[in-house]
């Protein structure tokens, strides 16, 4: 037994209203930069739907992921060492920036410069790659709440089979959101793909991090992670990922999308796991076995020999108190409702959903029946197959029994707390026929309703003799380091070259440039600006105004026609 | 033995050379983040597809070519019993079809960088310039390989472009034998120095990076945290108890 820490995250998919505060923030924090316009971290997808980038759970034309082959061996599904150094000129399987879209800004300066004119100036997309006019035809959540789904919706990979019976008319669908980041698996696809070995896994937490000195932008990751979640900086010519904000979670904070996730859906924890049987869980002849056998290799932090082996693996003890408190290892194995993401793509994924239980309560309240009873709950789970397949396609490799069982334990707990809440004696029998005492729904119901910051995050820090130190807790100037805040504007060998400078602070260079520049794609003049941030208030410092043209010579300082 | 002859051929090669070794140690150091193929494949890949696999297997021919052509002597294949003529034979189809392969392969790439505006867009000048010094020395070296083996008796390079180079190499430089290359060569070699000075400061350190290790290697790499917690160094007497 070699115990690890895995740092793992659940969301509750019925707590999700699609607001996209997760993606905003997250993008605000990490993604702001050119290059990585196009790259969410996060996303909020609508499902049924197409998925970011679009049909990315289409492992036939993908290839992500690993498969078994015939000697029942673990091998990356898009080829092994040899193939990968092959295709080493061209990756072929490497989605094109018109699967992800073509990021855009508007042309902003036109508002306030065009001419006298009758018709008010408009603002007019602007791709951000070539720079040109364009026409924004497709984005991140484009297919956002099913829109457009009657003409693509039936593009969805996961719909194979059962397109004719999922009708996308008003009132007749289901649909749910999935917000998704990376999966910081413990049997990372992307990491095994990487030629330069630059993405590894950590080892304290199982954070899985590119090293960005180490990049050479191969781009074997984005083809290798079956769930698209690296993406190619296209300016900086290096491959980015979700590092479920490791400088916060090293403080104990959780990460920007949990901590500003409106429906409070979000569960961090650690989870203890034998990095010793990762690799014959993986091996799992069948695809259905698969969540079965990933759970199998989480270990149970109250077992007195879990405990022993973690010390001796070096596991602080703090950690270990942490990963008996963490509610994701409580969802998980404690209450089972908790499935993985895609686990036919034997990446052993560590970010896992409740499914929602609200496609299902619709329908029963829509028909007139009581939605809070859990008969006609059991009795609709049975009932509805297309929306229980299709949720165990997305989390169980299409075994519907998993999911049927969560939904009943979800269902039950509704109708328990039900009782409560009206001040009826609660009904031990409910929580029996789900296989669970009284006691425990209630406990589900504190963790999943009621559960507060402290219980939702269980994030051990780091270090905490260091944190006054570090970044996110401002106690001191956190530009204060050696080399001050790169001043220098960019390096000899184009953008972003040169030493790596800390993350808050290379954000808030290149939060500044982009707000400072006037062009669409790339600051032409940015050396000659002024950061009104840093500006003493004192003079004129040349480039606070733009230069000023004189036509026909006339007063530079007179009054000129407002415009229109 | 003039002064021009020193410089092109005993004072530029080694000038470049030192270049080439300490830029690339200097960049290493200095440059880790920027040293990258800066792939531009998610803006264009149909072009691409044909014309980047053409042209890096073609130079890595060209490349092995090269080094078997100028760093083994003639008396050891001769001792091993190949004749001239079947060295020369084989070694201008080889060398002709590679070169071909990566001209190709590179007018290809080049077309592509010109005409597909977002590729054209992340061209920098230094892009440029490394474009215009590695097709230089491709098609003069091509050129030189074709035109040569038109006339009717082909210089043999082995007698004077092989032994300079490897003189260079032991330190006991020996112009007057590239003195009397003829010109083809001599631009070929000017220009591949000229490309070689500049490496270090452009894209093509990439060729450094070749991850052979990756046949190697465990599949999934495992690292421990950074000592420095968060983005900001420890401060003295803060560092981490092990």
């Amino acid at each position: 037994m070699r115990v690890m820490a895995q740092m793992a995250m659940v969301m509750n998919l019925d707590k999700c209203i699609g607001c996209h505060t997760c993606s905003v923030t997250c993008k605000q924090a990490w993604t702001n930069r050119s290059g990585v316009e196009y790259v969410w971290f996060n996303n909020v997808e609508t499902r049924p739907g197409l998925g970011y980038p679009r049909t990315y759970e289409d492992q036939e034309r993908w290839r992500g992921g690993w498969t078994v082959n015939r000697r029942g061996r673990l091998k990356l599904k898009g080829g092994g060492r040899l193939r990968k150094l092959l295709t080493i000129f061209s990756n072929p399987k490497l989605p094109s920036i018109d699967d992800y879209y073509e990021p855009w800004t508007y042309d902003y300066d036109t508002l306030t410069s065009a001419p006298l004119q009758e018709h008010t100036p408009v603002a007019r997309p602007r791709s951000l790659i070539s720079g040109e006019p364009t026409k924004i035809t497709w984005s991140a959540n484009w297919d956002d709440n099913l829109g457009g789904a009657p003409d693509h919706g039936h593009r969805d990979p996961m719909l194979k089979g059962i397109e004719d019976k999922v009708r996308f008319e008003f009132e007749q669908t289901f649909m749910f959101y999935l917000p998704r980041i990376c999966e910081h698996c413990l049997n990372p696809s992307c990491a095994a793909s990487c030629p330069s070995g630059a993405i590894y896994k950590r080892s304290e937490d199982g954070i899985v991090l590119v090293d960005q000195d180490r990049c050479r932008g191969w781009r074997m990751c984005v083809s290798g992670c079956p769930y698209k979640k690296v993406y190619f900086n296209h300016r900086t010519g290096k491959a980015e990922k979700c590092t479920f904000c490791f400088p916060r979670v090293e403080v104990g904070l959780p990460t920007v999308c949990a901590e500003t996730c409106v429906g409070r859906l979000r569960y961090i924890g650690l989870v203890l796991y034998d990095a010793d049987r990762v690799l014959e869980a993986a091996s799992t002849p069948d695809d259905t076995d698969l969540y079965e056998a990933q759970r199998r290799v989480f270990l149970d932090p109250n077992d007195p020999e879990v405990v022993r082996a973690a010390e001796r693996a070096g596991i602080p003890r703090d950690w270990i108190e942490a990963a008996q408190r963490s509610p994701v290892h409580a969802l998980i194995t404690t209450f089972k409702v908790a499935l993985p993401l895609h686990p036919e793509y034997r990446t052993m994924p560590m970010v896992w959903y409740i499914p929602p239980l609200s496609p299902v309560v619709d329908v029963v309240r829509d028909t007139g029946h009581d939605a809070e009873d859990h008969g006609n709950l059991f009795a609709a789970i049975e009932a509805l197959r297309i929306p229980v397949e299709y949720l165990a396609r997305l989390f169980t490799a299409g075994d519907v029994e998993p999911v049927n069982a969560v939904l009943r334990r979800l269902a039950a707990m509704r109708a328990y707390m039900r009782d409560i809440n009206l001040g009826r004696e609660p009904r031990e029998e409910v929580a029996m026929r789900v296989g669970m005492t009284g006691e425990q729904v209630y406990d589900m119901y504190r963790l999943l309703a009621l559960a507060k910051y402290d219980e939702r995050y269980v994030i051990p820090p780091a270090h905490a003799e260091q944190a006054h130190g570090l970044e996110e807790l401002a106690t001191e100037c956190s530009l204060d380091y050696e080399g001050g805040p790169g001043m220098g504007g960019s390096g000899p060998f184009g953008e972003n070259s040169g030493g790596a400078s800390p993350i808050a602070v290379e954000n808030f260079r290149m939060l500044r440039d982009r707000q400072t520049t006037d062009t669409i794609a790339a600051p032409l003049d940015k050396d000659n600006r002024v950061n009104l941030l840093n500006w003493d208030g004192k003079g004129r410092p040349d480039g606070l105004f733009p230069p000023r043209e004189h036509p026909g010579g006339g007063d530079p300082a007179g009054e000129v026609e407002p415009k229109p | 033995m003039s002064a021009l002859d020193i410089l092109l051929w005993v004072a530029v090669p080694y000038i470049s050379l030192a270049v080439f070794v300490v830029g690339h140690i200097w960049r290493y150091r200095y440059d880790k983040f920027g040293w990258t193929t800066r792939s531009s494949q998610l803006y264009e890949n149909r072009l691409l597809r044909l014309g980047s696999p053409l042209f890096h297997f073609g130079i890595l021919l060209v490349a092995i070519g090269h080094i078997g052509g100028l760093l083994v002597p003639k008396s050891w294949t001769e001792a091993v019993g190949i004749s001239d003529t079947a060295y020369h034979v084989v070694a201008v189809v080889l060398g002709v079809l590679a070169g071909a392969c990566t001209l190709f392969g590179a007018a290809i790439l080049v077309y592509r960088r010109r005409t597909v505006g977002p590729v054209f867009s992340a061209t920098t000048r230094n892009d440029k310039l490394m474009y215009v010094l590695l097709v230089g020395a491709i098609v003069l070296g091509l050129g030189t390989t074709v035109l040569g083996n038109l006339t009717a008796d082909p210089h043999d390079y082995r007698e004077t472009v092989s032994p300079w180079f490897r003189s260079i190499l032991i330190l006991r430089p020996e112009p007057a034998l590239m003195a009397a290359a003829p010109l083809g060569f001599q631009l070929h070699v000017l220009v591949a120095f000229a490309l070689f000075a500049f490496w270090p400061f452009s894209r093509l350190v990439h060729v450094f990076s070749m991850p052979l290790g990756y046949l190697t290697r465990p599949y999934v790499v495992y690292r421990s945290r950074d000592e420095q917690l968060g983005s900001r160094p420890t401060r003295r007497g803060w560092e981490r108890v092990p």
